[in-house]
């Protein structure tokens, strides 16, 4: 196959292996072979334009004519090969995680969720390879269409609300400002290409750049800047690899990927520091940085705590295509996949504890580290990523925002990003530390306990066998989640040490998108 | 040849084919009559759609008589855009009509509904055909007293004042329409629509003629149902056979938008008159509150079918917004509007006909737990609904994007800010049903109810799919839209 063959197939195939569950869907097995199968075949042809790209060829493929003029189109470069990787990688490590999962659980309705689950990768893949503006936007909402049955999956009214939220404020923002600010740009230019250098320089007036800027940046509600971040928590409402995969992965790094998208194709880097349009929404972003933090630190529930540490390493990311600085893009475009490697994990953890043992409160976690040693000692490699210590990934995307920090002369943002790390520090590690160092509490009939202080529905309603189901793995005292569950996390965490030693090789990947640039 | 009396041929076939429905009175041949003649001019409609592209406008005489004494038939790029959405709309819903119509109409009057619904539709065909403005009033009062029984055939006895309502409105539009005509002609003395659009220029300053504007864009106002003059409407689709809403949703509302485009563009086109007399501020006033106040009061609605009434009070507000925009992008945007419009409204009410059909009511209450029980119906109502939101990939977004870009091009910042905001009412009142059909379980009395008909399903699932095929490819009703605006606006110049 040809790269450019390659595109249509990547995109379509999950499309088709959605269409494959849905009529599997009576056999559970056959249905996640399907999904499995799907998912790898994905993988391989994404992987299978690295070298391509990385020669710097730009494999594009076009659908076809959307409004006059404007075509449905696709592109490959670095920044979506990344993304793609990522998305279409963790797929299959989250396929094999939530057989685990969903089984171990009891979920109802499994067909359905395998089958949006499909669909919403394919739309992330459709924003990864997305060749302009309008391509990307019209996968952007399929994605948030397609993830509603999962975040309302449990149907519960708690659920209907969380589906409120998230729609409202998705579909609000990338309607209300998003979608204008394309249709300026549009009018303003008379192209939405993705063009190396940006295509706004010239065309547009100085002070109006914040204003269209500041449309596009709150218009993607998926990246979560403050004061549009509510969807993120309402939507821990769904299962666990739906977190895990697209609340820590595919959703919001479509997000934040867009807003890199804009600011280095769209925009251009140099336009953006020539007029100093992105400095209010750097604040805004290190604000948030702060403000998310200091929430997680109250949050008992562990996925809650989890989503607000997302909304605020997201702001990195934004933090650093604000800075318009070549530094800053590359900090952010690695922090994607740092974080994404490393969320991802903790993620799995949080729902791993939630199938063996039923608990979801951080408070009620005393000494289930030496119940669950795999789970925590990986939890705690994710923490020490995310927090951005070395031997792990997490520290060379902090280290490039830091030092595009000092470049371009905002010392404050170093010192948001020091701050910020301490405080990662001080709403994850105590997790381990009640885990390993405090004696298990009583066991309480307690366990069945469904709803947090905060509502949030955790565990399905009905648990047939707890001694010795189809939810724990034992091995002598252990009581560790499914083995399919248990390997995913232990192979995530595996990547965040990893990719440590990568680094280099993203990055040098990633420096053909400043091209054109003289920042 | 035939080919050339193709324009007459499009009216009379309905014309004559409405009487022999009266003749036969038995319901199964007079539907067969009816699909077939429905069929037949949606042939004729394409036929002369794809005859202007290649040539150009087309005039027929009337009996060999020339303009301006003579009634002559005119078919351009905009008249034959509106002749396939009217066309198009009846060939899918005289199938649909089967089935819907018998079980909400009582059955010894189905050939009656039949020959109404044909006379209907040669109104409307012939109100977009006719190229003289008073044989236009002669049409929209055929299309208005069918329209009137067709409203009160319902078994729902609401149906009979809803009827009486639009019958005193509906009169009252044409009325004002035809006074507006009378004072043209004794102004010019003609009343051929080409015709007046050469001589108004020479007396565009005289206060009969403003008086005559004024005259014929109240009267066609009513008839479209813009705010304040729409009170009409809501009714008249809610207690109407679900299958008669189909039609005049789709088609009515679009054809009297049709008349107003042409009483503007051309018979005023040759004074450039939204700014002469500055009535463009006075639309764009009226649609922006059609568009919030249409939307705000749908999301109130219990009853669906009323719900999607109040939307369509929204959506005529997005077509007059745009042709009041008086530019090539902004009347574009308007036409285009007509057609999409016309394939996400027509498919969500026959999704409400297909409700009614199963458990007999429109009301939200008794749709809880249907996700469930009619997957396929409810599936093309969230679908409609995303298009009627203006989500990407639906005709919906096509015309949002198209009046986005008309009002940015014209600077008016204010005006985009409202569309967005007004369109994004439309995802409270879908998705309220949304939650209340897929997370509400059916109520306990309910016997089960299964899928709706494929007789039902298959016209319905082509609406909704239409609304999505040109929604994913705009560029061919765009480029028609385009097209047909740049004749009338070219027009002025």
């Amino acid at each position: 196959m040809t790269p450019e063959q390659i595109i249509p197939w990547s995109i379509g195939l999950p499309l088709l292996g959605a269409f494959g569950i849905w009529i599997t869907g009576k056999s559970p097995n056959l249905r996640e072979t399907v999904t499995l199968i799907t998912a790898a075949i994905v993988f391989i042809l994404v992987a299978s334009l690295f070298d391509n790209v990385s020669a710097g060829e730009r494999p594009s493929w076009v659908f076809g004519e959307m409004l006059p003029g404007l075509s449905i189109s696709f592109v490959v470069e670095p920044l979506g090969m990344v993304f793609a990787g990522i998305a279409s990688f963790l797929w299959i490590i989250t396929t094999v995680y939530t057989v685990g999962y969903m089984r171990g659980h009891h979920e109802q309705n499994q067909t359905r969720f395998y089958i949006c689950f499909a669909v919403a990768i394919s739309s992330a893949l459709g924003i990864a390879f997305a060749g302009n503006m309008l391509t990307l936007f019209v996968f952007y909402e399929i994605l948030t269409i397609s993830t509603f049955p999962l975040v309302t999956h449990s149907g519960t009214p708690e659920a209907k609300r969380a589906g409120r939220i998230y729609l409202g404020i998705l579909i609000g923002t990338s309607i209300a400002l998003q979608l204008v600010a394309i249709i300026w740009t549009y009018t303003l230019t008379g192209t939405l290409d993705f063009t190396p250098g940006g295509i706004l320089e010239g065309k547009v007036a100085p002070v109006m750049v914040s204003v269209l800027l500041a449309l596009y940046i709150f218009g993607i509600g998926k990246a979560a800047l403050m004061p549009f971040h509510r969807w993120l928590p309402a939507a821990m409402v769904a299962p666990t690899p739906v977190s895990a995969l697209l609340h820590a992965v595919a959703v919001v790094k479509a997000g934040v990927f867009t807003v890199l998208k804009v600011t280095v194709y769209i925009f251009g880097i140099d336009l953006l520091q020539a007029t100093d349009a992105g400095l209010w929404i750097a604040y805004m972003a290190a604000t948030t940085i702060l403000l998310a933090s200091l929430v997680a630190m109250k949050k008992d529930n562990l996925k809650a705590r989890l989503a607000y540490s997302t909304i605020s390493q997201l702001s990195y990311i934004i933090l650093g295509a604000m800075m318009a600085s070549s530094l800053g893009i590359l900090g952010g475009a690695m922090h994607i996949v740092m974080h994404a490697f490393g969320k991802i994990t903790l993620f799995f953890c949080a729902g791993a504890i939630m199938v063996a043992c039923h608990k979801t409160e951080i408070s009620q976690m005393n000494g289930l580290g030496r119940k669950m040693p795999i789970t925590f000692i990986c939890f705690l490699i994710a923490s020490l990523s995310i927090i951005g210590l070395p031997p792990f990934g997490g520290v060379w995307s902090k280290w490039y925002l830091a030092l595009a920090a000092a470049d371009t002369g905002q010392v404050i943002f170093v010192a948001v990003l020091m701050i910020s790390s301490l405080l990662n520090v001080a709403y994850l590690i105590p997790i381990v530390v009640r885990a390993f160092y405090n004696d298990p509490d009583p066991e309480t009939h307690d366990d069945h306990n469904d709803q947090d202080d905060h509502g949030h529905v955790a565990v399905a309603t009905h648990h047939p066998s707890d001694a010795g189901g189809a939810n724990q793995w034992k091995i002598g005292n252990l009581r560790e989640a499914p083995i399919a569950c248990v390997g995913a996390l232990a192979f995530t965490a595996m990547g965040c040490f990893v990719l440590f030693f990568y680094a280099d090789r993203i990055q040098t990947f990633l420096l053909p998108i400043l091209e054109g640039t003289n920042g | 040849m035939i080919t050339d009396h193709l324009i007459i041929l499009q009216i009379i076939i309905p014309l004559i084919a409405a009487p022999f429905c009266v003749f036969i009175r038995n319901a199964n041949v007079t539907w067969a009559l009816a699909t077939v003649i429905s069929w037949i001019c949606l042939a004729i409609s394409i036929t002369l759609m794809q005859q202007v592209m290649v040539t150009g406008e087309i005039i027929y005489e009337l009996g060999g008589w020339a303009a301006p004494w003579g009634i002559e038939y005119r078919v351009d790029m905009l008249n034959a855009w509106v002749l396939v959405i009217v066309t198009s709309v009846g060939a899918v819903v005289t199938p649909y009509a089967k089935l819907s119509a018998e079980k909400e109409i009582d059955n010894d009057r189905l050939y009656i509904f039949y020959a109404m619904l044909l006379l209907c539709e040669t109104g409307l065909l012939g109100i977009t055909v006719t190229g003289d403005a008073f044989n236009l009033f002669v049409f929209l009062e055929i299309s208005a007293l069918s329209t009137y029984v067709l409203i009160s055939m319902g078994k729902d006895r609401r149906g009979l004042t809803a009827a009486y309502r639009y019958l005193i409105m509906g009169t009252l539009g044409a009325t004002f329409y035809i006074t507006g005509v009378g004072l043209l002609y004794m102004q010019t003395g003609s009343l051929n629509i080409a015709d007046l659009g050469k001589l108004i220029p020479d007396v565009a300053d005289s206060r009969t003629v403003q008086a005559a504007l004024a005259f014929m864009t109240v009267g066609l106002c009513v008839k479209l149902a813009l705010f304040p003059l729409h009170m009409w409407l809501p009714n008249a689709y809610a207690f109407a056979p679900s299958v008669v809403t189909v039609f005049l949703a789709a088609t009515a509302t679009k054809v009297a938008v049709y008349a107003l485009v042409r009483v503007i563009f051309t018979i005023f086109g040759g004074v450039d008159i939204l700014e002469a007399v500055q009535i463009s501020d006075v639309l764009i006033a009226m649609a922006i509150v059609a568009m919030f106040g249409g939307s705000a009061v749908a999301i109130y609605q219990t009853n669906i079918k009323r719900m999607l009434a109040y939307s369509s009070l929204a959506q005529i507000g997005y077509m007059i917004l745009g042709l009041s925009m008086n530019s090539v992008l902004g009347v574009s945007a308007g036409l285009v509007h007509l057609f999409n419009h016309a394939m996400m409204k027509g498919g969500l009410f026959m999704v409400m006909g297909c409700v009614v059909y199963r458990i007999g009511s429109a009301k939200l209450g008794d749709m809880a737990g249907l996700g469930k029980q009619m997957p396929l119906t409810m599936g093309a109502f969230v679908l409609g609904g995303l298009s009627l939101i203006g989500v990407p990939l639906t005709v919906g977004f096509v015309s949002k994007w198209a009046l986005l870009q008309a009002a940015l091009e014209k600077g008016w910042w204010p005006i985009a800010v409202l569309i967005v905001i007004s369109s994004l009412m439309a995802v409270v009142y879908i998705w309220r049903v949304v939650e209340v059909v897929y997370f509400q379980a059916a109520p306990a009395g309910r016997v089960a109810v299964k899928e709706a008909p494929l007789m039902m399903m298959i016209p319905m699932l082509t609406l909704i799919g239409a609304a999505y095929y040109f929604g994913i490819d705009g560029t061919t009703t765009m480029d028609i839209a385009g097209r047909a605006a740049e004749s009338l606006i070219g027009g002025l110049k």
